[in-house]
């Protein structure tokens, strides 16, 4: 199968040579553009960052883990392309040598990249914009330096893409089946169908995780089917009590739409991984993959959402925790998918806890969600769950029974924290000892209560 | 004058827009071949079995080879031999290169590495500092042992003793380029091999070695490495040896790069330390005598270990005068990867044992540490002023210091003198007597340059401490869950190699017909400007625009015998023999041009790209013309040694160092009681550059250095399991500081004086001297903590959101 994209303005069709070939290796061996480096292959320091547009927007996205068909009808500009073609230097490539934003400059294309992408959406947040682009040499104080110099300069215009040219140019892409070639459904329909015939094969949404299975474990994935044309699966649905979130949409969407609601949820959601990886990684994924340290899976289990698996023609409906069956194992058919989750709108008393090393682009030691319903100062219901503790995301039935009907006070909390020890016998290793994952869930629980008395909790909040 | 111009880096507008070469963008010649290790899945033991069908019927391979398959030397040490490229047969760590694949892709090489069927005999590894004491291993002898005075005696008769012990991590140099190499097989079977190294002339040794080459057989060129902070030291020994041996053996020219996991995997790191004091001091804090003793994690081989351990009890004292103290190192040896060089060298391990020290006094007492650390300063030297070059008393040196053994007779491998790991045929130097009165370290250096006295009053006023002191204990007494915490802490690092003959380096400089000049020096270029430094002394001394320069790639075959860019020395020592090699071709110039125009030649002056003879005015190009077509040579060799050092690092004595460079950071923290998370909220740093050469590119390495030197101390956290596999071997589970770990204000400053001796333009080194300013998050951290409770906090780094919680726990009680 051919695949189309614009790379730097230019149309480029490509046939690769593997389905799983990654965007970063072509644009280095196959290309010469050198420009854009490979620092750790696995997506979580940037140096491969580059733009994608398409009609959705423009979006940095880490090439060593975005396989060539995922960018079939999109435009990709690269550090090359963010220059001009007479050499002439994007804002921010100048405001980062005048600002001395660059040592080594190794990592520097991949910031570039980022920042030419912040500076295109109009995005200030550079913190967090530039989380997932790690820097060894500068401390990152030039940088940030440089972003706020550039801020205000216009978008230049060689790096102004029109989407609809994509189509123009590379529309219509041929679809492969069967054999090495990707299949690469346009909706649900066709993808339930290609998947009850083929499955054996590997899904493949925004491909962070599944992209560390080909530079890392080094697997053949053989056949593949990427999900990113089904736009009916990346739709967000205001039900009226719900929404109905499509498995394809990615956690930038659902960081978007989780602000107004849950803004605890939100801000776990911004520290779930980088801009890079929230732009490529979906709910489906996250849930789907089974991890028992994938994030959303406890918050969306403590407001109690609805999970929605298809197979061919059959649907069929769960609350979350129950596809969650042991490590590695989920209720899940061959040939069977998720296609959305259902959440209420309406439950203001959930507080999301994430912990790591690092706040920002790291993988949770403990994630703990919680949502209890009080009557007064009694609890009446409570939907606890943790990541991290058990070898699935997990509610806290014994900690939710030792609150039920007691105040939320920290005596009690400190009491029925207890409980935690019925529910978790939790592992060590590099992240957290199996000690420090249960104290720090108990404690967790008495962050709530001081959350709710109005106490801050939250280094994060904290002003020099 | 181009020094002390804040010019942006050299390559600046070639790393924002990609067009920067590294290693493994260097356009490769058609049917280059790819390498990759096939590595050990044990820690320890012996291979009994190895099939490599497997790997040579994959896909893409060309070749396989073993110890057995090597030509000549199977050794990529630095030091004493110890660290073959391929196994012998014996495995000393989990990740050891066991078996070389040549294949033509990288993929195809990384994916046929894995198929090795390697049958083992496995032995109990020995992985931590307990078991190599309980099982006696050491790298040398026993321990080395430095004293001054009588530490015991003066302890046991202080009004108050403490005793305590302090475990650091190590610290992946994370490097965001990986390690890389590729060499190209020229005529006659001689290599050029393109390299990310710190240390060229090491890695043409090595190569040389490993195909059967005199060292010019072998050509070594560096143009830049997208980091090294020491792990390019002697860290890429190994692929370019293997890439050589490759290329000799296929005639293609042969790649290799680590993937990230591979690179942490099999390449060392900063050595983890646990240090145990035992300190009398007085009631002001004043230290009457103190006790260290030092145990240094290895790893399995030599490599550097020895200098690194020096250089940790060399640090041992930081910014305090110790009149009493011991200080015993145990260099133990592990089966885990081999610890090497990684900025700081040891200091900052050695300087975080004295801090804790001092820090641990103050609580006890119940005193500020600020006034404890000040209590304990060194004095401040006599009123010279600044930039006098006054050395004081003692009797210096005379250049004698250093003396060699006949070679022997040529065996291979050789003795690599231009490592720092080099252990033979260094005899013991004479050493300089210090003066009657002036204060000593430990090692008995005359300390004349202690300038900390009025930094720290700077800083403290400046950033406030007192008046944030009190508004810290305030916020603490008013906020149950979250706590902040203050801490200012002083550096001292000793400038120059411990091992005295590496302090020399040497330039080339070409002065075309044209005007334009070609520089190149010893000098690799990481990150830290050094080339555009360089580039800056040299135009000083032509008196022409920086674009006249030429920086061009480090090349062995340009400027020989180069010591590594390491120890911060590379604009110290590379800025002046450049500048010896500049005012050579200056002098004949001048020379030149003063007979041409009947003039004394102290009336030539070369400024503004201007040549000035008496009343006449040329180019510098019409200059460099008429030299030319006057037979007057334009090319010059430069080269420089740094005087007044001699050092004898057995008995612990003399003066290893040319001179201190100092710092000193304030920083504020906040930590969560219920989870350990922390946060950095401000950090102001005062730091000592001399008279910087380029105080932008300087202020780079503060802020780079203070945030790397935090993230040692606070998340990045390497772990092994029990089997010796390293579990953090990729940025997904070691975590290096992001953007928003940075202090959220970040105030810097260069303190404004010279350099009391006599350095390029009175500048000072600046690599590694601010990555210790990050041991003031550690301290503001361990102070937050020590707000929970009573008790002290004895935090070991790093300061992980784990440790945090458990210190709080024990706070609480």
């Amino acid at each position: 199968m051919d695949i189309g994209f614009l790379l730097n303005g230019e149309p480029v069709r490509v046939r690769p040579d593997n389905p799983t070939e990654t965007l970063l290796d072509w644009l280095r061996e196959s290309r010469g553009l050198t420009g854009t480096k490979e620092g750790c292959n696995e997506g979580d320091c940037g140096a491969c960052t580059v733009m994608v547009q398409d009609a959705d927007g423009i979006r940095a996205l880490n090439a060593c883990i975005l396989f060539l068909p995922q960018l079939d009808g999109k435009s990709v500009r690269t550090v090359e392309g963010i220059r001009a073609d007479d050499g002439g230097l994007h804002p921010v490539q100048q405001a980062m040598v005048d600002e001395h934003g660059s040592q080594c400059g190794f990592c520097t294309p991949g910031f570039v990249a980022s920042m030419a992408v912040a500076h295109a959406n109009g995005q200030t947040d550079y913190d967090d914009r530039l989380a997932g682009n790690l820097c060894r040499c500068t401390g990152y104080a030039p940088i940030i330096r440089a972003a706020k110099t550039a801020q205000s300069a216009p978008v230049p215009q060689w790096t102004r893409t029109d989407p609809s040219s994509v189509e123009k140019y590379l529309g219509g892409s041929a679809k492969g089946v069967g054999g090495s070639a990707p299949l690469l459904p346009d909706s649900s329909d066709e993808l339930a169908d290609l998947y009850a015939a083929n499955p054996e094969a590997t899904l493949i949404a925004g491909a962070t995780d599944v992209g560390l299975w080909v530079t890392k474990q080094l697997r053949d994935l053989d056949p593949v089917i990427f999900l990113h044309k089904c736009r009916d699966l990346q739709q967000i649905e205001d039900q009226g009590d719900t929404l109905r979130i499509g498995a394809g949409v990615t956690i930038a969407r659902l960081w978007e739409a989780m602000k107004p609601l849950y803004p605890s949820f939100a801000e776990m959601l911004r520290r779930y991984g980088s801009v890079q990886v929230r732009e490529a990684a979906t709910l489906g994924g996250n849930i789907a993959n089974g991890s028992p340290i994938g994030d959303s899976p406890p918050p969306l289990i403590a407001l109690g959402a609805t999970l929605h698996l298809r197979k061919g023609d059959n649907r069929r409906n769960m609350p979350l925790e129950d596809f969650f069956i042991e490590y590695g194992k989920q209720d899940c058919a061959p040939g069977e998918f998720v296609e959305a989750v259902t959440l209420p709108k309406d439950q203001p008393n959930l507080r999301v806890y994430k912990l790591s090393k690092r706040f920002d682009q790291d993988i949770s030691a403990v994630c703990g969600a919680f949502n209890l319903t009080l009557e007064g100062d009694t609890v009446t219901a409570a939907r606890i769950a943790f990541g991290g503790m058990a070898g699935t995301p997990k509610r806290a039935s014994a900690l939710e029974a030792a609150l039920i009907g007691h105040p939320l006070s920290e005596e009690s909390a400190t009491r029925a924290s207890a409980a935690l020890e019925e529910d978790f016998t939790p592992l060590s290793d590099m992240r957290a000892s199996a000690s420090y994952r249960m104290e720090s869930a108990k404690n967790m629980l008495l962050r709530y209560v001081h959350e709710m008395n109005g106490t801050q909790t939250s280094v994060l909040e904290v002003t020099p | 004058m181009s020094v002390t111009k804040p010019l942006p880096h050299d390559a600046g507008a070639l790393h924002v827009s990609g067009a920067a070469r590294y290693v493994d963008d260097i356009p490769a010649p058609r049917g280059t071949l790819h390498l990759a290790f096939g590595t050990s899945e044990i820690a320890k033991g012996r291979i009994t079995a190895m099939d490599l069908a497997e790997v040579r019927a994959a896909p893409g391979v060309v070749a396989v080879l073993t110890a057995d398959d090597l030509p000549f030397a199977n050794d990529v040490s630095p030091s004493i031999h110890d660290e073959p490229l391929l196994s012998d047969g014996s495995i000393h760590y989990l990740g050891q290169p066991l078996f070389l694949v040549v294949a033509d892709s990288h993929l195809n090489a990384r994916k046929a590495a894995k198929l090795g069927r390697v049958e083992t005999e496995a032995e109990t590894p020995l992985l931590t500092i307990e078991d190599a004491l309980a099982a006696d291993s050491h790298f040398e002898d026993g321990p080395r042992i430095y004293e001054k005075g009588d530490a015991a005696r003066a302890i046991a008769s202080a009004p108050h003793k403490i005793t305590g012990s302090l475990e650091m991590g190590g610290q992946e140099h994370f490097y965001l380029e990986g390690q890389a190499a590729m060499a190209l097989p020229q005529d006659n079977g001689d290599m050029l091999v393109h390299s990310s190294t710190q240390h060229p002339t090491e890695i043409q040794h090595k190569v040389a070695e490993a195909v059967g080459l005199p060292m010019h057989g072998v050509r070594v060129e560096t143009r830049r490495m997208g980091g090294g902070f020491g792990g390019k030291e002697s860290q890429g020994n190994a692929l370019a040896c293997a890439c050589a041996i490759a290329a000799r053996l296929t005639g293609k020219p042969c790649k290799m790069r680590y993937d990230r996991d591979d690179d942490m995997m099999i390449t060392g790191k900063r050595h983890d330390f646990r240090i145990d004091y035992e300190v009398g001091f007085d009631d002001a804090g004043r230290i009457l005598g103190v006790n260290f003793l030092q145990y240094a994690r290895c790893g399995w081989a030599q490599d550097l270990s020895l200098p690194v351990a020096d250089r940790a009890m060399l640090h041992a004292d930081n910014a305090y005068h110790l009149e009493h103290a011991r200080i015993e190192s145990h260099r133990l040896k592990t089966n885990t990867q081999s610890a090497t060089a990684f900025r700081g060298f040891g200091g900052p391990q050695g300087m975080l044992g004295i801090e804790r020290v001092v820090d641990h006094i103050a609580h006890h007492l119940s005193r500020d540490p600020l006034e404890v650390r000040r209590a304990n300063y060194y004095a401040a030297p006599e009123a010279t002023g600044p930039g006098t070059g006054h050395r004081y008393g003692g009797a210096h040196s005379d250049g004698k210091a250093t003396r060699y053994a006949a070679p022997g007779p040529a065996e291979r491998p050789s003795e690599d003198l231009a490592s720092r790991g080099a252990t033979d045929n260094v005899a013991a130097p004479d050493v300089p007597k210090p003066a009657a009165g002036v204060q000593t370290t430990p090692y008995g250096m005359e300390v004349t340059d202690f300038i900390l006295h009025g930094m720290t009053h700077a800083l403290a006023e400046r950033a406030d401490y007192t008046g944030r002191r009190a508004k810290v204990t305030e916020w603490n007494a008013q906020n149950p869950i979250l706590k902040r915490g203050l801490a200012l802490t002083p550096v001292k690092f000793g400038i120059s190699f411990t091992l005295t003959h590496l302090n020399q380096a040497g330039a080339l400089v070409h002065v075309y017909q044209d005007g334009s000049i070609h520089l190149n020096h010893g000098g690799t270029e990481m990150g830290q400007g050094l080339f555009q430094k360089v580039a800056q002394v040299a135009a000083s001394r032509f008196g022409v625009p920086m674009e006249t320069i030429r920086i061009t790639a480090t090349d062995t075959a340009k400027v020989p015998n180069t010591s590594a860019t390491a120890a911060s020395s590379g604009s110290d020592l590379n800025g002046m023999a450049v500048r010896d090699a500049c005012d050579k071709i200056t002098g004949r110039i001048a020379a030149h041009l003063a007979e041409l125009h009947q003039q004394p030649v102290e009336n030539v002056r070369f400024e503004d790209g201007y040549v000035y003879v008496g009343d006449n005015q040329l180019t510098f190009a019409e200059a460099a013309k008429s030299a030319y077509e006057n037979r007057v040579s334009l090319s010059a060799t430069g080269f420089y040694k740094t005087p007044d050092v001699a050092w004898d690092r057995i008995k612990g004595q003399g003066r290893p160092f040319f001179y201190f460079a100092y710092g000193a950071a304030l920083t504020e923290v906040v930590i969560d009681t219920l989870t350990g998370e922390n946060r950095i909220l401000r950090t102001d740093i005062i730091h000592d550059a001399g008279a910087s050469l380029n105080p932008a590119l300087d202020i780079g390495q503060v802020e780079g250095g203070f945030v790397q030197g935090a993230g040692w101390l606070t998340m990045e956290e390497l772990v092994w399991d029990d089997a010796g596999r390293l579990r953090t071997h990729a940025p997904s589970t070691y975590k290096i500081p992001a953007c928003s770990d940075r202090p959220e204000i970040f105030n810097v400053d260069l303190w404004d004086g010279e350099n009391r001796s006599e350095t390029i333009y009175r500048s000072k080194a600046v690599g590694e001297p601010p990555f210790m300013l990050g041991m003031s998050a550690f301290f503001a951290i361990s102070d937050a903590i020590a707000a929970c409770g009573e008790r002290y906090p004895d935090l070991d780094a790093p300061a992980t959101p784990e440790r945090i919680l458990w210190a709080v726990r024990r706070q609480l009680g």
